[in-house]
């Protein structure tokens, strides 16, 4: 396509000649696809792609063309530069591609092997259900109130309406503490942090208070010496009865499921008046859906309000306590108390650190 | 309280056909917990009430054996053969026909034994399943019905007992007559009160000279004397069987008819023997060094708050609780002073506690009984023992009364719905609680409400709204959830517990909560030195176990115990926490018993608060085995003393709270194992390896490590400021000293923080190296710092100058030189 009168050195410019580049262009394809790896892809790269190799060389004779033919033939060089370089850069995808796959092979591991190094532990059932329960009531605005397992008899008892000579006293199998004039007893019930916070706060009150409790029964598959419970308390104007039932239903829901409901029947506690013992609904009972006795409740008795200063004209409170363990047993299907007591780590360990 | 539904049926018109289960809700509705609902055994096939009218005393056999011929109501009498004696001609018995199953699955059919075809069995209340009665065969009253007869119902085999657990404010549902007013108005059906008995018009001399010295204590006395009692008079069937059903013993006539009447009236009773009472009967207080021997034999030692009737001789009874022997009714009892009296309730519960006779009379008292009863119960046994026994009263009963009247109860007749959250019309509340018993007076207002006589516990407006709440039942109280005001959430202390707990699982460490008693063993085991505070403990005056009568102050005989167990049972990697109040002991002053009408003053609350123990949480775990399993990455890591020191670091962490560590002796670590914690120069907790004649004298294994930590010793920590973090870069440099061995690695580190002061970012050992290239006694100890400043990148020159300034004030400090 050059002039026909151009200057014209055949042997220079028969490497910028169309057939020449093609046959670069396809001796560079040859060599790269004959290449059967990386190294061997390496090895050709400068016969086709090199300082010295047809296509770099022939695009030095551009600067021998006149003007009119240059334009063209950088045309042709570049195209073949481009088909060699893409040739060989898709020739080494290719075989990069092979040999990570190769080699990812390689590596592969037994990914069931164990690598329990470090073995967890876990919280007790107790502590993660009381945290549970506690979490509830804060999320309503309550506070957790605290009180000592070791306890003033006054507060444990008569600040609760529970005189010296009341039959009720007699009936908490009460472990007393030496000496005999120590007015201590480890507490039978949480109530006590009732008291005790009504002695330290004016209403409006909204406590919870878990904690651990004592009576003199003999360890047994039915019965603990030491076990817990949680307390709640709420003094304010105007509650009633029915405020204590919404709480307790949000508690049996918020533990229990959706579906679960509390029922009261009838009952007595000198510091609660009217009093109540409550069942919960559990739907997810493993013997089935079904009622089940959970704890003690009623409205605080306003006896109680006055030893501890506040006024009963003003204001009402209610008052309920349940057993952890016993929410425990019918909740995770614990049928032995005594697995509570014994430490065991197969026990605690099939709980989890967080229930 | 035990309820035979046949009985209960003779007072309240429960509607025929009514399953024992509606009685049970019944129960449950009105505050009754049903315990246990107990059914008769079951009888199948036929058993009749026969009538024996023959009987030929068999002979020749090794025991008595008699051949009746008994009238079954067939036309033809049967024969049955008979081992037992204790009946007669013309007595009227139970007779299992051929085809009867009795309870056991004893099977009866006609056989010949003794020679004779025996056509039946006569039965005894045992054999019925009815009692426990070894005295030969069941004999029916003269009222028993005809031969012929089912007898299932007349033994009470079709009867369900309902045991119910009644609460202490409800003494009056100890008795027939409480149930039965409970159940009349819980069903609402009609019923009748046994109680409303006119007592006959008695007239003579005063039956006995009774004197009441202590009316506080005791505000009604009533006594009636009965003569030409027949002391072999057997109690009627129908009672011994009620008595049988409500779980007492038959005794004879005269003591079982003081146990029905209270079981029906709720009146307890005492029979004195009145040949065996000399002089007028005196109620006083007990006096200085008297003693009574009570009718269980025991020679009680009065106190002189005990309530006692005496006559010349001294104390007959222990009033309210238990009688005299020396007044015992006997075999050849005639003539019976019959006492029922209204007794104050917290003084009967101080003698029975103080006696530890917890009665069924002492019970009921405590509970409160209805004082209008006395004369009705003594009218009611008077008639029993005429009846049965051929008693006669002689003379006019005694009632010394003193009591006031009872007063009145001022309600607002809105209140119950104040309280229940439920709109209750004022004729509902004055209906329910006239329903109770109580006297309503007042319209619009407020309410004037006197309270039954049977209802002693109903004193205030409270006791009044939880019988309206009650009887209109508990389940119309809607479900309202109260808004409560904002609160803080956790406290800092709260959260920090859980924090503990929670860094401790995540940690490897399961929690094992143990029980806070202990003895002197445990602590002996310990190898606690004399005078150890943790020796100092407080006792529990009623111990479960006298081995451990003690309350913790330390939570490792616990934690150790379980670990014990843990391992006993095949486990062999464990490492256990636990956290908790520990009960350190001490004098203390007692605390203060004030009264309950007000707040108590702030002095006494003081005292009172005071008065009570700190009782600090602590922490603790026991390891033993492996820490880190062996697994198909080589071998196990043993647990040594050093993951109980990292275990406080870690409950340290959780607390936000700086932890120092020193070598220390103390029991029961290894000596040269054991690291003091500290946080800000206070010794917080220890940790380490056991002592290993703790570990053989706990039977643990060797090198077992534990910690204590006292949490609410950890100080309160600040808001924790967010650091300034540099962007240049770091440089390192590792450093090695070699140093006399006794040189704390603690302390190498302080020097080196020392020295190089803020440009320290980071600074950690790696390696520490014993052996013959650094010579005996001493070792090498290399660290890694990363150095750091805040606005520049450090210089090669910076570097070189802070290293060799670290290198020179450690090897100062500590006598080290560096490892070349």
């Amino acid at each position: 396509m050059s002039g026909a009168n151009d200057p014209y050195d055949p042997k220079q410019v028969a490497a910028l000649s169309p057939e020449a580049l093609d046959a670069a262009v396809a001796a560079a394809r040859q060599a790269f696809t004959g290449a059967a790896d990386l190294e061997a892809l390496a090895a050709v790269r400068p016969a086709h792609l090199g300082d010295r190799a047809p296509v770099p060389l022939a695009r030095r004779e551009l600067g021998a063309l006149p003007p009119a033919a240059r334009a063209d033939a950088g045309k042709r060089v570049n195209a073949a530069r481009v088909a060699v370089t893409e040739a060989f850069e898709a020739r080494r995808a290719e075989l990069e591609a092979e040999r990570d796959a190769r080699v990812l092979a390689e590596e592969r591991v037994d990914v069931t092997l164990p690598w329990d190094r470090l073995p967890r532990g876990a919280r007790h059932p107790l502590t993660t259900l009381t945290d549970r329960i506690a979490d509830t009531f804060v999320g309503m605005g309550y506070e957790v109130a605290e009180g000592p397992e070791l306890e003033a008899e006054w507060l444990n008892f008569d600040a609760l309406n529970i005189g010296r000579d009341h039959p009720a006293r007699t009936m908490m199998d009460t472990f007393f503490v030496a000496p005999e004039d120590s007015g201590l007893v480890l507490r039978t019930h949480t109530s006590p942090v009732q008291a005790r916070t009504m002695l330290s706060r004016t209403p409006p009150i909204y406590v919870v208070a878990p904690g651990r409790v004592y009576r003199t029964d003999e360890l047994d598959a039915t019965h603990l010496p030491v076990f817990h419970q949680v307390e709640g308390l709420a003094v304010d104007r105007g509650l009633t009865m029915a405020h204590l039932r919404g709480t307790l239903d949000h508690l049996a829901r918020s533990l229990f499921g959706a579906d679960a409901v509390t029922r009261w029947r009838p009952s007595y506690f000198p510091f609660t008046e009217p009093s109540a013992e409550f069942d919960v609904w559990f739907p997810e009972h493993r013997d089935g859906p079904r009622w089940v006795e959970w704890g003690g409740c009623g409205m605080v008795n306003p006896r109680v309000l006055v030893a501890c200063g506040i006024d009963p004209d003003a204001y009402t409170g209610f008052a309920f306590g349940m057993g952890i363990e016993r929410a425990l047993q019918f909740r995770s299907a614990v049928g032995d108390m005594r697995h509570f007591a014994e430490g065991d780590v197969r026990f605690t360990s099939s709980f989890g650190v967080e229930q | 309280m035990r309820v035979p539904i046949g009985w209960l049926a003779e007072h309240v018109d429960v509607p025929a056909g009514t399953p024992v289960e509606d009685l049970d809700t019944a129960f449950v509705r009105l505050g009754l917990e049903v315990e246990e609902v107990h059914r008769p055994a079951e009888v199948t096939g036929p058993l009749v009430v026969g009538r024996v009218l023959e009987i030929e005393e068999l002979t020749g056999f090794k025991k008595p054996i008699r051949y009746c011929r008994v009238d079954v109501g067939e036309g033809t009498p049967r024969g049955i053969v008979c081992g037992a004696t204790n009946f007669a001609v013309g007595d009227a018995v139970v007779v299992a026909l051929p085809g009867a199953v009795l309870p056991g699955g004893f099977q009866i059919a006609a056989r010949t034994t003794y020679d004779h075809v025996s056509d039946g069995m006569i039965c005894s209340v045992r054999e019925l399943g009815v009692g426990d009665d070894h005295a030969g065969i069941l004999v029916l009253g003269d009222d028993a019905p005809a031969p012929g007869t089912p007898a299932a119902p007349v033994v009470g085999l079709d009867d369900v007992v309902i045991e119910l657990a009644v609460t202490p404010d409800r003494g009056y549902c100890l008795s027939m007559r409480g149930i039965a007013r409970e159940m009349g108005t819980g069903l609402g059906v009609p019923w009748r009160d046994p109680g409303a008995l006119t007592p006959p018009a008695w007239s003579g001399e005063p039956a006995w000279q009774v004197t009441v010295e202590d009316a506080e204590r005791c505000d009604r006395f009533s006594m009636v004397a009965l003569e030409g009692l027949d002391p072999t008079a057997p109690s009627p069937w129908w009672m011994r069987r009620r008595l049988a059903q409500s779980g007492v013993r038959s005794i004879s006539l005269a003591v079982d008819v003081t146990n029905y009447v209270m079981l029906e009236l709720g009146q307890p009773m005492h029979a004195f023997d009145r040949d065996r009472v000399s002089g007028a009967i005196v109620v006083r207080r007990a006096r200085e060094g008297e003693r009574l021997t009570t009718l269980d034999g025991s020679q009680r030692r009065l106190a002189s708050d005990d309530l006692l009737i005496t006559d010349d001789s001294g104390p007959i009874g222990l009033a309210a609780v238990m009688g005299g022997a020396s007044t015992e009714i006997g075999a050849a009892t005639g003539s019976v002073l019959l006492e029922a009296a209204h007794w104050e309730p917290t003084g009967v519960a101080r003698t029975a506690r103080r006696h530890r006779l917890p009665s069924e009379a002492a019970k009921r008292f405590e509970r409160g009984v209805d004082p209008e009863m006395t004369m009705v119960a003594l009218a009611r046994a008077a008639a029993l023992l005429a009846e049965y026994g051929g008693a006669r009263v002689v003379g006019t009963p005694v009632d010394v009364d003193t009591r006031g009247p009872r007063p009145a109860i001022a309600l607002d007749p809105a209140l119950p719905g104040r309280i229940a959250g439920v709109a209750y019309t004022p004729a509902q509340v004055s209906g329910l609680l006239g329903a109770v018993g109580c006297t309503v007076e007042g319209d619009g207002g407020a309410l004037a409400v006197t309270p039954p006589s049977w209802r002693p516990d109903l004193t205030d407006p409270a006791d009044l709204v939880e019988e309206v709440v009650r009887l209109a039942g508990y389940d119309d109280v809607p479900s309202v959830l109260p808004t409560a005001p904002p609160g803080r959430g956790l406290t800092d202390g709260q959260r920090r517990r859980r924090a503990v707990g929670r860094a401790l699982a995540e940690f490897g460490y399961v929690e094992a909560p143990s029980f806070p008693f202990l003895g002197t063993a445990a602590l002996d085991a310990l190898g606690l030195p004399d005078g150890d505070p943790r020796r100092q403990v407080l006792l529990v005056r009623n111990p479960l176990s006298e081995e451990e009568p003690a309350l913790r102050t330390t939570l490792l005989p616990g934690l150790l115990a379980a670990l014990a167990r843990n391992l006993s049972r095949g486990l062999r990697d464990v490492a256990l926490f636990e956290h908790g109040s520990v009960f350190p002991g001490g004098e203390r002053p007692a605390a203060p018993l004030p009264g309950v009408d007000r707040r108590p003053d702030d002095e006494t609350l003081a005292a009172l608060l005071g008065a009570v123990p700190e009782q600090p949480w602590h922490v603790a775990v026991a390891l033993s085995g492996h820490r880190e399993p062996r697994g198909w990455w080589g071998q196990g890591r043993p647990a040594v003393w050093a993951d109980a020191v990292q275990a406080a670091r870690r409950v340290a962490e959780a607390a936000g709270v700086e932890l120092t560590v020193r070598a220390r002796e103390r029991a029961p670590w290894h000596p040269g194992r054991c690291a003091e914690l500290l946080v800000d120069g206070r010794v917080v907790g220890h940790a380490g390896e056991l002592h290993p004649r703790v570990c053989a004298a706990l039977d643990l294994p060797p090198r077992t490590a534990v910690m204590e930590l006292d949490v609410d010793a950890l100080p309160p920590v600040p808001v924790p400021t967010g650091p300034h973090l540099s962007s240049f870069p770091p440089v390192f440099v590792d450093l090695a000293f070699v140093l006399a061995e006794e040189v704390p690695a603690a302390a190498v580190e302080a020097s080196i923080r020392e020295a190089a002061g803020d440009l320290l970012e980071a600074v950690r050992l790696f390696d520490v190296y014993t052996g013959p290239q650094v010579g005996e006694g001493r070792r090498s100890l290399a660290y890694s710092l990363t150095l750091r400043a805040p606005d520049r990148t450090l210089s090669g020159e910076e570097a070189a100058e802070l290293r060799q300034r670290v290198v020179a004030h450690v090897e100062q400090a500590q006598q080290a030189e560096l490892r070349g």
